[in-house]
């Protein structure tokens, strides 16, 4: 059976501008490209018969503000320039083949493109990570907190957020 | 005549506990992992029926004890108060598993470091999870504390009053 042609290969193919950088690490196929670049290449992963990634199986993303960057490899191989990334992780049954898509997001008024539009998966999890993280995405039909209360203040998975604050809404702060 | 150590009011305190003790109805307020130690003490292997305490109330209103059993957090905290509140006395409160004892391993943004910072509580069942024995032990000190109890301790005190005294 032929080695499947690389999803990330298709992707830089078609997007020469709008890819920063590839890598693959044992099997796991890797794609880098930029915000503006975001959700063309998501329709496109989507659409394209030859990728047909019908399933947003995860998005998430990463703080690297105390990442040692330019010093150390990061364990994808590739060295965060910015602040945030948004990573998501793609699956086309039709090709049992799986790709993850990286974007780099400045710490200045965090934001991306909306990804809800072409997967609807993608509205939790962006809600999720508007809640942890604080990173906005243009287009989301309702980004409101998934999993924190309302008055809660801050984004708790970043990095800078203190261990030890507590915001209980009833009883003691400590 | 009618003072604390009366003998018709000990005799009637007495029989009052022995039945308070022995028809516990309780309120399961199964939030993580403990809820599955909880449903092994509940069913026949263990059989919490053998201590008159059964049968579990799905409202508040017809339970005389708050079994919380599992992670509380910050989001979940005021809703665990008004069950408390929504309780009718006399009522016991049971804190299941180390979580809702003093907040286990959890020391984060999200999580209610004990529930006693909330809601007063009778009986803490440490153990992440307790075992069905170790619940027992528990329910068995809980019905200990209800056959001690006096009819001097006043009812209808509200949560916030004795959760006052509790932080004092």
């Amino acid at each position: 059976m032929p080695e499947p042609a690389l999803f990330s290969a298709r992707i830089q193919a078609q997007f020469p501008a709008g890819v920063l950088a590839t890598h693959q690490f044992r099997g796991d196929d890797t794609v880098v490209v930029r915000p503006e670049a975001l959700r063309e290449v998501a329709q496109f992963l989507r659409d394209d018969p030859a990728c047909a990634c019908l399933v947003l199986s995860d998005a998430t993303a990463v703080d690297y503000l105390k990442y040692p960057s330019g010093q150390e490899q990061s364990p994808s191989g590739t060295v965060p320039t910015t602040r945030f990334e948004v990573v998501y992780h793609l699956y086309s049954l039709e090709h049992n083949q799986r790709v993850r898509v990286k974007v780099p997001v400045e710490a200045a008024a965090p934001q991306v493109e909306s990804l809800t539009p072409v997967w609807p998966a993608a509205n939790w999890f962006e809600r999720e990570i508007w809640d942890m993280f604080g990173i906005r995405f243009a287009g989301h039909p309702n980004l409101k907190r998934l999993l924190m209360y309302e008055e809660f203040d801050g984004h708790p998975l970043r990095k800078d957020y203190p261990v030890t604050k507590r915001q209980p809404l009833i009883g003691p702060a400590t | 005549m009618f003072g604390q150590a009366n003998w018709l009011t000990t005799k009637v305190d007495s029989a009052v506990g022995w039945a308070r003790k022995f028809s516990i109805f309780q309120y399961p307020f199964v939030t993580a992992c403990c809820g599955m130690e909880y449903m092994a003490t509940a069913c026949s292997h263990y059989d919490v029926d053998r201590f008159g305490a059964g049968f579990p109330r799905f409202s508040p209103r017809q339970a005389d004890v708050l079994f919380v059993v599992g992670t509380i957090s910050h989001k979940m905290a005021p809703v665990l108060k008004k069950i408390y509140d929504q309780m009718a006395d006399p009522k016991w409160v049971v804190a299941f598993g180390v979580c809702t004892c003093t907040g286990g391993f959890y020391d984060n943004y999200a999580t209610v470091m004990g529930i006693d910072t909330i809601i007063p509580v009778d009986v803490y069942i440490p153990g992440c999870p307790p075992r069905p024995e170790n619940v027992l032990d528990g329910l068995m000190k809980l019905q200990a504390k209800i056959q001690a109890q006096h009819s001097g301790t006043p009812l209808g005190t509200s949560s916030e009053a004795i959760a006052a005294g509790l932080h004092a």
